[in-house]
């Protein structure tokens, strides 16, 4: 290396060790790696958390009595089941995770724009955690993740008020990443990067951050009033007082609605990273891609009122939500066929990641198949608060959100660990993943059309041996977690290392070391080729056969 | 990339790709057997809605699914070629193609969604026809007379009322038959005003025009008929409405669709349907016994209810006291 | 050759520092004044919310406000003026730094805390004189929580204010150059302001109609 390259050191003024050591990250910390990473292990806590809920309940669901737990119980871990997996395991480890991990790294940034915001955010989710942890000892808040009044008013005040106090936190958390994430990528892309050249994780993350931004204060503004119902006697959800129930589902599903696409935006970009890296192929339309999230960001500020249908919800709101509904299938369509078509005579390397990637489009297309079922009104009307959007919304939450996230961490497990995944094991896992999901939601279709509501601790007899079918599927999940769970300990400790840039990737994370030095490039990344130009630069090696250091020059000469 | 020797057959092969799938969607979306009974006349509306919608969505799924499938192993990586594809990386026709074709099939699902709900009854609760939402589709909406006068007349003029009313056959005609029912921590209560008579079972006639007003006593509840195909959540400080015909007798579950407490799955009621001379002769048996004692008899549902969550519960961890605290419906 | 170029790896790219390198570091102004006005967007939607909220009450119900519990407008109007003019009065304190004047600065800041403290003032003695609570219907819940939360964001705009007058003390700390802090400040007011200004034409005036 000829021109020492300044170090960090000397930069900014901070004095941070070479590496970080195991403590570190049990600390407060402003590295956004540091913090990504707090980020994705907690959140993977509460996930398993959560899993565990959801094998009790199925559990209690084998046989149609309430055998196993008590009623109250069973309300209770299906409201934190949802919450959980929602609010603490997504929307932290898809944003806040992989968001902080990667972004800064992909635009060739230090750090984010407010480092210390960024901390402060991710440590409001231990603390919501607590609140929520100390909810439980009080009996859970029992009304469900959507916790609609009047029930949530009547039930367990203590538990529901803790409840509300957690989401309000993670609420606050997320509106601060979100604000972060908006300015790193507007003021802190390394000037070298054109808008076109930025990578689609990135613009799937400016579309999440201003869906939560614009979403995440209209719940807070519902759950305070919630939360005052409860404690200090107003009278915004009580009819008696002239208070309206509805009013209180308008605005968590305003919220809500958007929350889904929180939870989605972000994996949508974690696929065409993946899918495009991993079949060694440009992905196909970029600016269709990019735009698309932006059009699935506006549109879905407009189709709340399909989670209220049935609700007192008037048939103008009914017809009019139902086509905004619909029309949310395009956008996501674009996605997905632009995916396959990346795909398409590519050279698939069948790496974990892009076996997730591969499961998750197929698991996707079902589920926002059925989603588009739900969003015609008139059928919605029959299946709504059935098993039917119950199997919807697991396919895209668990077969979607869940898998990207598989995805994502055998992909860049390289990068954050500079160590390789056991590929073999890697490879259990999904096919154990996938047989499990299938088998667990597939057939609760089946239930919510003859006609089984959800959140039920005793049904129908005549439910049970599909029920049976859907508990034994939770099982093969959850035992689906050891191979991966082995995987991810043994590699971190004992993988062979990784290098730099093990699947020879373009985007720019992977042209600093592995794990990346603490202030991510030892010197200014360059972008010397957009971030899928798989086999293009190929073609001009073979024409006329540049020197490395003349394209490199060029690139340089090109940014002056 | 495909050359000209390969594209004839190409041809050949997407069409009969095409009509089998084509053919398997179709057949498919007629023989799913995924909805139970049919049992009003808004049952079939609804099933033909989805049934179109499970055809376009079989069809999406084989093209995706198989192009996916196809894919992943046509094009997966041969050992020892460390090259990239060729790098394709859009094609604008293409795209433009797929945003079309599904943009086109929404909107036609649209329509068709709200042709069905207006078919259903869907439009007629006061208050939306005022604001004239639905211009822009073929089927016109039985429209409301701003006259006062012929407000009696209406079956549904009530302005608060949601959920379905009459169809536009029926047009202002009042139902035959009205009941009204209050849904409570964990029973459904139903009142026949013009008998009195109080029940915690809707029994009501076939081929007859049944109009259901719904009112929840303490906190949501969703009044769910799986096999007529209709739901209306039940709403504390609105009143709520379905208006349908039988059009089978027999006995179907009323199901309680909306989180209402620990025993909301126990909250299951059945309706029977009647021959016309059985339910007169209900009617006669039931009024008499009814009328002097409504009051008590409003509780005795109740009881049974419980009863019947006990009795479903047999045997299991679950007491009589665990069900004395039930927080009452009065806890509001 | 095959896609892999490893950019460290190659000497022949001079390693600079560019303008956006050294600016990733740190909190800088211009990234401030941004994130603050991401945040009060955010900000305004939980507002939003409420208002939105309380226009549907107001929609549905027969009587708006209730009986009985009709709100003053004398007081509250005096209060508004109070609070529109102190948006001009802080404004006078950005203009004089930007002049470097931090003495002026200070005087117009100091001026505009007191306007606030006036504001809320007055605001708490209305709450008093008002003879219903938080829980008489859903138009006073509505009206404390609304004006409360509103008078909580007031509050935190005198902290901020205090906090550029305490900071001001040290010569240097805010300059015509430098003085991000007393800008974000002054565009939370201006914030404040105007969210005050459709929280009284919903309690106040709608109520006239
Ligand atoms: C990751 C989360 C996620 C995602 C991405 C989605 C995506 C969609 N969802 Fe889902 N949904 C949830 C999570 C999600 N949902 C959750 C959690 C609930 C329940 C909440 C609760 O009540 O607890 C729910 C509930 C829910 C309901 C309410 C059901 C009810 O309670 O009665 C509805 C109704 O419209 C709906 C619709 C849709 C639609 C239309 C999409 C669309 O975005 C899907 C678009 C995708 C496709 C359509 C597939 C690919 C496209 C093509 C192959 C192109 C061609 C397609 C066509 C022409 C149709 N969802
Ligand atoms: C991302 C979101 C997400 C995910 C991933 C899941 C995952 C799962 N969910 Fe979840 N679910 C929701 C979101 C999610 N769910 C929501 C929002 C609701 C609605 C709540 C409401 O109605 O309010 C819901 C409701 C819900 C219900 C309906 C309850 C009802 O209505 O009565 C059911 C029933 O079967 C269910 C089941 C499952 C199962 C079996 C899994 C499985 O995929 C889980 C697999 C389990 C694991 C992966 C854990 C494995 C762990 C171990 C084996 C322990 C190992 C321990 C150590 C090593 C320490 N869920
Ligand atoms: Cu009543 Cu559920
Ligand atoms: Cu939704």
């Amino acid at each position: 290396m000829q021109s020492p390259s300044p170090q960090p050191q000397e930069q900014g003024g901070h004095h941070h060790p070479e590496q970080w050591s195991w403590y570190h990250y049990f600390l407060y910390n402003t590295d956004h790696k540091v913090i990504g990473i707090q980020y994705l292990v907690t959140a993977f806590v509460f996930y398993l958390i959560a899993g565990v809920m959801a094998l009790l309940m199925r559990t209690e669901l084998y046989t149609a009595d309430p055998d196993f737990l008590a009623p109250e119980v069973y309300n209770m871990l299906l409201t934190n089941h949802g919450t959980l997996m929602i609010f603490f395991w997504i929307v932290p480890a898809a944003i806040g995770g992989f968001g902080n991990y990667l972004v800064p790294l992909m635009i060739g940034a230090k750090d984010m724009a407010f480092p210390n915001l960024n901390a402060i955010a991710f440590w409001l989710n231990p603390i919501a955690a607590i609140f929520l942890f100390a909810s439980l000892f009080f009996g859970g808040a029992q009304a469900g993740w959507t916790s609609y009044p009047p029930l949530s008013l009547i039930t367990n005040n203590a538990g529901q008020s803790l409840w509300i106090l957690a989401i309000a936190l993670i609420g606050t958390s997320s509106i601060l990443g979100a604000l972060n994430f908006l300015v790193t990528i507007y003021k802190l892309k390394t000037p070298n990067m054109q808008w076109d050249e930025l990578p689609l994780f990135c613009w799937a993350m400016v579309a999440t951050s201003l869906l939560a931004l614009f979403s995440t204060p209209v719940l807070a503004i519902g759950l305070i009033m919630l939360l005052f119902d409860i404690n200090f006697g107003t009278g915004f959800f009580r009819p008696e007082m002239g208070g309206d129930v509805v009013v209180y589902q308008h605005l968590f599903w305003f919220y809500s609605h958007p929350a889904v696409y929180l939870m989605i935006l972000p994996i949508f970009g974690i696929m065409s990273e993946v899918i495009s890296t991993h079949a060694r192929k440009p992905i196909f339309g970029y600016k269709a891609i990019a735009y698309s999230s932006l059009a699935i960001c506006v549109v879905g500020l407009f189709v709340w009122v399909h989670h209220m249908f049935t609700s007192g919800t008037p048939a103008w709101m009914r017809m009019f939500f139902t086509i905004s509904t619909l029309i949310v299938a395009v956008p996501t369509g674009v996605k997905i066929f632009s995916w396959v078509a990346t795909l398409w005579g590519g050279k698939i390397r069948l790496t974990s990641p892009l076996l997730f990637a591969v499961g998750l489009l197929a698991m996707f297309v079902f589920g926002g198949l059925s989603g588009v079922t739900l969003g015609a009104a008139p059928f919605d009307i029959h299946v709504h608060d059935t098993y039917y959007v119950v199997a919807h919304f697991h396919y895209v939450l668990f077969g979607g959100s869940v898998f990207g996230l598989y995805a994502a961490i055998y992909h860049w497990f390289p990068k954050i660990t500079g160590r390789m995944y056991n590929e073999t094991l890697g490879r259990v896992h999904f096919v154990l993943t996938f047989i499990g999901t299938n088998l667990t939601f597939l057939p609760m279709h089946n239930l919510g059309l003859q006609g089984m509501p959800r959140r039920i601790a005793m049904y129908d007899p005549q439910f049970e041996f599909i029920n049976k079918i859907c508990t034994y599927g939770s099982m093969i999940l959850g035992i689906s977690i050891l191979p991966f769970f082995f995987n991810m300990i043994w590699s971190w400790s004992q993988g062979t290392p990784a290098g730099r840039n093990p699947w020879r990737s373009l985007t720019l994370e992977w042209q600093t070391t592995s794990p990346p030095a603490i202030e991510n490039f030892d010197e200014e990344p360059i972008v010397w080729a957009g971030p899928y130009d798989y086999g293009v630069d190929t073609q001009t090696f073979e024409a006329d056969d540049p020197t490395v250091e003349e394209i490199l020059a060029e690139v340089g000469q090109e940014m002056k | 990339m495909a050359n000209e020797k390969e594209t004839v057959p190409g041809t050949l092969i997407t069409l009969t790709i095409g009509i089998v799938v084509t053919a398997v969607s179709v057949w498919y979306g007629k023989n799913n057997g995924l909805l139970p009974a049919q049992v009003s006349l808004q049952a079939p509306l609804v099933d033909d809605l989805f049934n179109v919608m499970v055809t376009i969505g079989t069809a999406l799924f084989l093209v995706v699914e198989g192009a996916i499938l196809y894919a992943v192993i046509k094009f997966r990586h041969r050992p020892g070629d460390e090259s990239d594809s060729f790098p394709v990386k859009g094609n604008f026709s293409l795209e433009i193609f797929w945003t079309a074709i599904p943009a086109f099939l929404v909107i036609g699902l649209g329509i068709y969604s709200v042709q069905v709900y207006n078919q259903m009854g869907g439009f007629d609760t006061a208050g939306q026809m005022a604001h004239n939402h639905t211009h822009h589709h073929a089927v016109q909406v039985a429209s409301l007379p701003s006259d006062g006068n012929t407000m009696p007349l209406l079956a549904s003029a009530d302005p608060n009322a949601y959920g379905i009313g009459a169809t536009p056959e029926e047009g202002m005609r009042m139902a035959d038959l009205e009941v009204d029912v209050v849904g409570m921590q964990y029973a459904w209560i139903f009142t026949y005003p013009e008998t009195g008579i109080v029940t915690g079972e809707l029994h009501v006639p076939v081929n007859q025009d049944i109009k259901i007003n719904i009112e929840a006593k303490d906190v949501l509840h969703a009044f769910w008929l799986p096999e007529f195909r209709i739901k209306q959540d039940a709403i504390p400080g609105k009143t709520t409405q379905l208006r349908f015909v039988a059009t089978q007798t027999g006995t179907y579950p009323i199901v309680c669709a909306e989180l209402c407490g620990a025993y909301h799955g126990g909250m299951r009621s059945q309706i029977i349907v009647h021959s016309p001379e059985d339910y007169a002769d209900w009617v006669a048996s039931n009024t008499v016994a009814q009328v002097p004692a409504a009051e008590s008899v409003a509780i005795a549902p109740m009881m049974t209810d419980s009863d019947r969550i006990l009795a479903h519960t047999a045997a299991q961890p679950i007491t009589p006291t665990m069900l004395d605290q039930i927080p009452t419906p009065t806890a509001l | 050759m095959t896609t892999t170029l490893d950019a460290s790896q190659n000497g022949a790219y001079p390693a600079k520092t560019t303008a956006a390198v050294s600016e990733s570091h740190g909190e800088h102004g211009d990234h401030r004044v941004l994130g603050l006005m991401t945040f009060l967007a955010s900000e305004s939607l939980m507002f939003f919310g409420i208002f939105t909220a309380y226009l549907i009450y107001r929609s549905t119900a027969e009587v708006w406000p209730p009986e009985g519990t009709e709100v003053e407008l004398f007081l509250p109007a005096i209060n508004t003026i109070i609070l529109v003019s102190s948006s001009f009065v802080i404004h006078m304190g950005d203009l004089a730094i930007k002049k470097g004047e931090v003495q002026k600065m200070r005087l117009w800041y100091a001026a505009t805390i007191v306007m606030g403290l006036v504001f809320l003032g007055g605001q708490i003695y209305e709450y008093t004189e008002l003879g219903y609570g938080l829980s008489t219907n859903v138009f006073s819940s509505c009206f404390y929580v609304m004006t409360g939360f509103h008078g909580l964001h007031v509050f935190v705009g005198v902290l901020m204010m205090m906090g550029v007058l305490w900071r001001s003390r040290r010569p240097g700390h805010y300059s015509a150059t430098k003085h991000t802090g007393v800008e974000m400040t002054e565009i939370y007011w201006h914030f404040v302001d105007i969210i005050w200004i459709i929280l009284f034409v919903l309690l106040y005036i709608l109520t006239l109609f």
